[in-house]
């Protein structure tokens, strides 16, 4: 009935749309609010280099924008074209924060971005300042919604299974809006997208100061990034997600596999630092811990417990069993409504219905399935534990490495020593992947940690794919691939012509006489 | 919860049906041009100055314009849950072919002003050819398809199958629906052209947009021909408008003709095509003398018209299915529960206001004519 590959095929194309749109959002995050800074400063002071600022990271800016849009579209749309049980099932509920994102945020940034290019002539100082505020808020209220609606699928709140429609009807918006675990995520993932603002206009800065070029802006720059990034980084790793990981049955199964933790610990836990995990064995070969770290950091407490994965794989037979009951009562329910013994049924063991489709995998009438069977579904539960434990570790030690490079860079600034040790400014250059890297696999943790679900605990991933054709999907895969490619090569290098180019060296909006266009204003500039 | 909420179920599927139509044509109307311009570009400007006269005038815009059809397929997916799964995974190549043109388009705007060669401009000037044209020939075949019924199937558990495949889209009913959706597109963007520029690009847009006007007005009149004799679906057993979602529990037949059935019964509805056909003469009537806002109000009229008569020909239904009728989707059958229809009704009634007083300043901001001056003022012009 449901043909694997093609699940395979399409969380392959989601995972790689999704990432690749990833790598443009948090940089939009992040250089909308430092913009909106630094035409903030040129506002209130009236100093020309301020705007010359904002327009050249503005250049950048709207070069990753247009990726973000078009590669956007993509994501939207694919919910309904691959995952189409998926759209059924949930969209009651998970299409409201997709629709009110497009209404309140989208909309917002969208139609003043073009007024942030286009507005510089006809537009008072104010006023454009507002356009460029306006334009970082709907960007960041853009994170909010997609993050309620992501928040969602870790934690489905608000929502109860109506058998008269097979699907989940909201029963409670403001449970879904305030989602602990939506709350966490935006924090998290919003001060992720800073980081990455400041760092590409940390390393962007470095390299003018090494090449010893623009260094008017360049030294303005690197000063407020350098503060906006060390808040961010700060942000980023207190405010980091790991504690609403306690707060519902899947997120703990997530923790304990990105601590490679498989027996329940005494609290409080010990933090992994190093281990090789053997999902093989369900242990792990060697590790170094240290003592009472995790339990604090996961639980905020000395006496709260942090489940490994073994017991909880356990827990979840229990839960696949009340599956099962909720099935067959549902299957009761729907033959005859008035059969009020299996709605009472149903609407005692509803919450693991989404346990028992776990099962489909093994047969199709849930309700005949074996031990056997129910054993090997608790175990489809947990998620890859060594790419989980590897990325987390990775990502957090990306998140303290950027603690101290925006801290010192800090320091550095705050004692007007900005650009004097080459060796920094290398560093600051080659830093620049980090941000993404981190970004990247914290993507993979919190969504391949949510694998077999696609919705916590509700709905299984290969239970809500597209009944697609394999060649459907080989067309699909290989245009996103090819187009994709071709234009990030093609991002990149526009990128670099316009940083090589530089800002120009003085304001083109006044002095550039009518007809002499360039696209970053650079003729004066060009004799260097 | 339920009981709060002052509007009924059948209220509210009427309003989000409307508010579907509103998403649609704000689309059109905004969007539209811009794909109009970009299907018009390579005839209509044939220097470099002159496209890049014809860009910068959907520059500014186009960001916010695209917009429309996120919401719309946001709020498809939160009004009418089937309707988003089984839509677009039925059409999921003729949905690949409007992506890529919807991946091109805005890094053509953003990347062909960025490097001074004419072969790379002239790649970005295809690609938004391409990001034009084929959005609104495939808009409209799909429309075209939606009408003659999908080849869709919804077993009990509601899972859609689909067995259909891209070129059985291309019936020769579904393709003149593609081209009455392309030609009044473009007469659309011939008339934002006329009204923002001047000298050759107008007059170049005055001669394709007539032709377009004229075209669309024709292929609209023999579509709606074309389905007094063709079939069309009918509801034959009771439907509770307060009914759950479940597309399920009702009957269909396919029946020739029922498509107009509904202008019988409710003959005040003839108002939608005719106006489309009124809108698509004014138009052409407005180029004709070179009164430019007498076109934009044509061209406005006439996809408001044309986009009304398209859901007012299929109401009740959404997405009729060909393939198992009783299956087929409907305004009664295929929406998402009262609490969310309410809610988001609530959302949009604030939001929508807002969207449209500032959409309304930018364009008053950015009103005028585009020249080679005014583009060489702006370093951030395309």
């Amino acid at each position: 009935m449901i043909d694997y590959t093609i699940v395979d095929l399409s969380r392959l194309q989601f995972a790689a749309t999704a990432m690749y749109h990833f790598l443009f959002v948090p940089l939009t995050l992040g250089l909308s609010f430092l913009m909106a800074i630094m035409e903030s400063v040129y506002v209130m002071t009236g100093r020309e280099i301020w705007r010359r600022m904002t327009l050249f990271w503005g250049t950048c800016f709207g070069i990753n924008f247009a990726m973000g849009v078009a590669t956007g579209v993509v994501m939207e749309f694919q919910f309904g074209t691959n995952w189409s049980y998926y759209s059924h099932y949930v969209g009651d509920v998970f299409g409201a924060p997709l629709a009110i994102e497009g209404l309140m945020a989208f909309f917002l940034e969208a139609t003043f971005i073009g007024l942030f290019f286009f507005g510089w002539d006809r537009l008072s100082k104010i006023a454009h300042l507002a356009v460029t505020w306006l334009v970082a808020i709907g960007a960041n209220f853009s994170a909010l919604w997609i993050l309620i609606a992501n928040g969602w699928m870790q934690n489905p709140v608000g929502s109860t299974f109506n058998p008269e429609t097979m699907r989940m009807e909201v029963v409670d918006f403001m449970a879904v809006l305030f989602n602990p675990v939506a709350q966490a995520k935006f924090v998290h993932t919003v001060s992720a997208g800073y980081v990455t603002g400041a760092m590409f206009m940390m390393s962007v800065s470095a390299y003018y100061m090494l090449r010893g070029r623009h260094l008017d802006i360049a030294k303005r720059s690197m000063a407020v990034a350098a503060s906006f990034g060390l808040a961010s980084a700060l942000s980023v790793v207190v405010l980091g997600d790991e504690s609403g990981y306690v707060t519902t049955e899947h997120q703990k199964m997530k923790l304990a596999a990105m601590e490679a933790m498989w027996h329940t610990e005494p609290a409080p836990a010990p933090f992994t630092v190093f281990a090789i995990p053997n999902a093989q064995t369900r242990e792990n070969e060697y590790q170094i811990q240290i003592p009472y770290a995790l339990g604090l950091i996961a639980t905020r407490s000395l006496t709260q417990e942090v489940p490994g994965i073994l017991p909880l794989v356990d827990h979840a037979k229990t839960r696949i069993r009340n599956g099962i009951a909720a099935y067959a009562a549902l299957q009761a329910v729907r033959a005859n409504p008035k059969d009020d013994a299996a709605r009472t049924t149903f609407d005692a063991n509803w919450h693991d219905l989404g346990y028992s489709l776990l099962l489909k995998r093994y047969r199709d009438d849930v309700t005949k399935a074996t031990d056997a069977e129910i054993e090997k579904a608790a175990f489809d539960t947990v998620p890859n534990v060594p790419v989980l434990f590897w990325s987390f570790r990775v990502m957090v030690g990306i998140g303290f490495y950027l603690i101290a490079f925006f801290a010192l860079f800090f320091w550095l600034s705050a004692r007007h020593k900005l650009g004097d040790g080459r060796a920094l400014l290398w560093i600051a250059l080659f830093s620049l992947p980090l941000p993404w890297i981190a970004i990247e696999l914290g993507w993979l943790v919190a969504e391949y940690g949510r694998q077999p679900w696609v919705i916590e605990g509700v709905l299984p991933t290969f239970f809500a794919a597209s009944g697609l054709t394999l060649v459907d999907l080989a067309i699909s895969l290989s245009t996103f691939l090819v187009i994709y490619t071709v234009l990030a090569i093609i991002e990149v290098i526009l990128m670099v012509r316009v940083i090589r180019k530089g800002p120009a060296d003085r304001s083109v909006l006044e002095d550039t006489p009518g007809g002499s266009y360039s696209p970053v204003g650079v003729p004066a500039n060009a004799n260097r | 919860m339920i009981d709060l909420i002052p509007l009924s179920y059948e209220t509210l599927r009427l309003l989000w049906w409307l508010l579907l139509g509103v998403l649609l044509i704000g689309f059109a109307l905004t969007d539209g041009f811009d794909l109009g311009i970009g299907a018009l570009l390579p005839f209509v400007a044939k220097t470099d100055a002159e496209r890049r006269i014809l860009i910068n005038v959907v520059g500014p815009v186009w960001e916010g314009n695209q917009v429309w059809l996120i919401v719309g397929g946001g709020a498809i997916f939160a009004a009418w849950p089937p309707l988003y799964a089984v839509s677009f995974s039925g059409f999921y190549l003729a949905m690949l072919l409007i992506l890529v043109a919807l991946i091109l388009r805005p890094v053509a705007f953003k990347f062909r002003g960025k490097i001074e060669n004419q072969k790379w401009r002239d790649l970005w000037d295809w690609a938004l050819f391409i990001g034009g044209t084929v959005p609104a020939l495939i808009s409209g075949v799909a429309v075209g398809n939606v009408l003659l019924g999908i080849p869709f199937g919804l077993d009990d558990t509601l899972r859609p199958r689909y067995e259909g495949h891209f070129f059985g889209l291309l019936t020769p009913f579904a393709l003149l629906c593609g081209l009455v959706s392309l030609s009044m597109i473009v007469a659309h963007g011939a008339a934002v052209i006329g009204l923002r520029t001047e000298g050759p690009t107008a007059e170049r847009a005055r001669t394709y947009g007539r032709v377009a006007a004229l075209v669309a007005a024709v292929l609209f009149a023999l579509g709606g021909l074309w389905v007094v004799f063709g079939i069309g679906y009918v509801v034959t057993s009771v439907q509770d408008p307060l009914g759950p979602s479940n597309p399920l529990r009702k009957t269909v037949e396919i029946v020739t003709g029922a498509w107009v059935k509904g202008y019988a019964a409710r003959p005040w509805t003839m108002i939608a095509p005719a106006l489309g056909l009124a809108g698509c003469l004014l138009a052409w009537l407005g180029m004709t003398v070179r009164g430019w806002k007498t076109a934009l109000l044509g061209t406005s009229m006439a996809i408001f018209g044309i986009i009304s008569t398209a859901g007012l020909s299929l109401f009740p239904f959404l997405l009729p299915s060909s393939l198992q009728p009783n299956a087929s989707l409907t305004v009664w059958d295929a929406s998402s529960s009262h609490l969310t229809l309410w809610t988001m009704l609530l959302v949009t009634c604030i939001f929508l206001p807002i969207i449209l007083l500032y959409t309304a300043w930018v364009y008053r901001v950015m009103r005028g004519t585009v020249t080679a001056t005014t583009i060489g003022r702006n370093p951030n012009a395309y």
